[in-house]
């Protein structure tokens, strides 16, 4: 068994083969030179924790004492179908009976002349070290791209003290997945924290001296910072597979099973695109931890010929300040909305289809305020239930009673 | 061994529900399972240190708010990843309507 890439979802994927009594040999093979560990923190904790800790998903040890070989620092340069061969960037080459590509997404570059040492993107630890090396109160941060990862790293580095601008293209933050009631709250957290967010604004010219970054907009104003890093989405790494003749439709095409139209090759996490059988079997792609892991085990499943199907819900989390947003299904499945209000200013909206099934589940307060009621609601999403509009939006009816229902 | 220490009413608890208990700078889960059993573990998930009390409550399984690390609140055992370190678990019983654990 050969895993390429060694991130939560590779790594996950060779824990799991062990897991399920696989006994012959299992590789891990990633490019970067540490052992798989949870991205999440990077713009986070590992910014703003006392020392910028990496948080390993396993150990030297664990992988000793479960026979996993590790290579580490080494790219993968083509996969010889024929002759079930990967071909590793050391000269090296690695026979394989079952192939995962987990080779996962990497930043969208923002296509503009002028980017110099002082534009950078956030993927990895060591991008993520490069950056906290700038946060502290004498720094001007310019974030490009008022997504998840953009606004993550502005509250950290306010929590650093540095004065920070959030510049979004579209016409409000979170444009993608988040209804705008949601954005709308982390919106006014930011502000209250003193960021800046500019929306609706383009980047019309970008110049970078090595020391700082001038960056024109296209409303006219200029932004001066000491460091520019640039959040604008993820592209997934397909072109491995693209190369060795597989299917790439926005990501690596699998099928429900996370196999590619290879029979001994399959794909998962943020790299592939699946039918997502919670909604008709809609072709998704989905940048997200708790997909990267659960998708790494159920590939390790089928790779040992479970024939399982995909089955879960997409769930995703940020966290921002004193806020955690929970955001269960694909809100854009929704035609109406049910508005619950929960304590502390908490509160989830239930996205309903046409229908009234129950589609997804956005919710925000603090802590982990909404964390129970967003799980059940998952649970209702997975069971395709059509709950009663008065019975989601009554703080009094636990949706557990509608999960029995 | 150390006294037991009241940590709620047996009503302050639903059933299937878990509720938050605080002593002496520690804090702990306190359970209520389907069949009106009285549990206690650790309330901190061994994986990020989130309060389990947020958590949901299935059967025996007490799922991590935060990232859905599992475990059976019974035995403190973790039910795989993320989480793969046990809960301490704390003897419990109910005595005239009254929680009381012993956290030693």
């Amino acid at each position: 068994m050969v895993i390429i890439g060694a991130g939560e979802c590779g790594g996950r994927a060779a824990l799991t083969l062990r897991d399920l009594g696989y006994e012959g040999p299992v590789t891990l093979v990633g490019d970067e030179p540490h052992l798989p560990y949870e991205r999440p923190p990077l713009s986070k904790e590992a910014m703003t924790g006392p020392a910028p800790a990496i948080k390993s998903i396993t150990s030297d040890a664990v992988l000793a004492e479960r026979s996993i070989r590790h290579i580490h620092s080494v790219r993968a340069v083509a996969i010889d179908r024929a002759e079930r061969l990967v071909r590793l960037s050391d000269g090296s080459s690695l026979r394989y009976d079952k192939l995962l590509l987990a080779t996962g997404s990497l930043p969208r570059k923002l296509p503009m002349p002028g980017l110099g040492e002082r534009c950078v993107y956030l993927r990895t630890f060591n991008d993520a070290l490069a950056i906290r090396a700038h946060l502290n109160p004498k720094n001007r941060v310019a974030i490009i791209g008022g997504g998840f990862i953009g606004l993550e790293l502005a509250a950290s580095s306010r929590k650093l003290g540095a004065t920070v601008t959030v510049i979004e293209a579209q016409p409000r933050i979170l444009m993608r997945g988040v209804p705008a009631e949601i954005a709308a709250v982390i919106h006014k957290a930011h502000e209250a924290e003193s960021v800046t967010i500019l929306a609706g604004q383009g980047i019309e010219a970008i110049a970078d001296d090595g020391k700082e970054v001038r960056i024109s907009l296209t409303g006219g104003q200029q932004i001066v910072a000491d460091l520019a890093v640039i959040g604008i989405g993820a592209v997934p790494v397909t072109g491995l597979a693209a190369e060795a003749g597989l299917a790439v439709d926005n990501g690596i095409a699998v099928d429900a099973e996370l196999r590619t139209a290879d029979p001994d090759i399959f794909a998962a996490g943020d790299c592939c695109s699946f039918p997502l059988a919670a909604y008709g079997g809609r072709r998704v792609r989905l940048e997200a931890w708790r997909n990267a892991q659960e998708q790494g085990a159920l590939a390790a499943k089928n790779m040992l010929g479970a024939g399982e199907a995909h089955a879960a819900v997409p769930w995703f989390w940020s966290d921002q300040y004193g806020l955690t947003l929970q955001i269960a299904g694909l809100s854009d499945e929704g035609r109406s909305m049910v508005r619950r209000d929960l304590d502390d200013g908490a509160f989830i909206l239930f996205h309903l289809a046409e229908d009234g099934r129950l589609v997804a589940a956005s919710g925000i307060g603090p802590g982990n305020a909404v964390a129970r009621d967003i799980r059940l609601a998952e649970m209702l999403i997975a069971k395709r239930a059509a709950p009663a509009s008065e019975a989601l939006g009554s703080q009094t009816v636990k949706l557990k009673s509608l999960l029995a229902a | 061994m150390s006294d037991w220490i009241e940590a709620c009413k047996a009503d302050d608890i639903d059933e299937e529900d878990v509720k938050r208990f605080d002593h002496g700078g520690r804090t702990f889960a306190i359970y209520r399972s389907p069949d009106d059993e009285y549990f206690a573990t650790d309330g901190l998930c061994s994986h990020e240190k989130v309060h389990l009390a947020d958590g949901l409550v299935m059967d025996d399984i007490i799922e991590c708010p935060k990232h859905n690390g599992r475990f059976n609140y019974k035995t403190g055992a973790a039910k795989g990843a993320p989480v793969c370190v046990n809960l301490r678990t704390y003897p419990v019983k109910v005595d005239a309507g009254k929680v009381l654990i012993q956290i030693g």
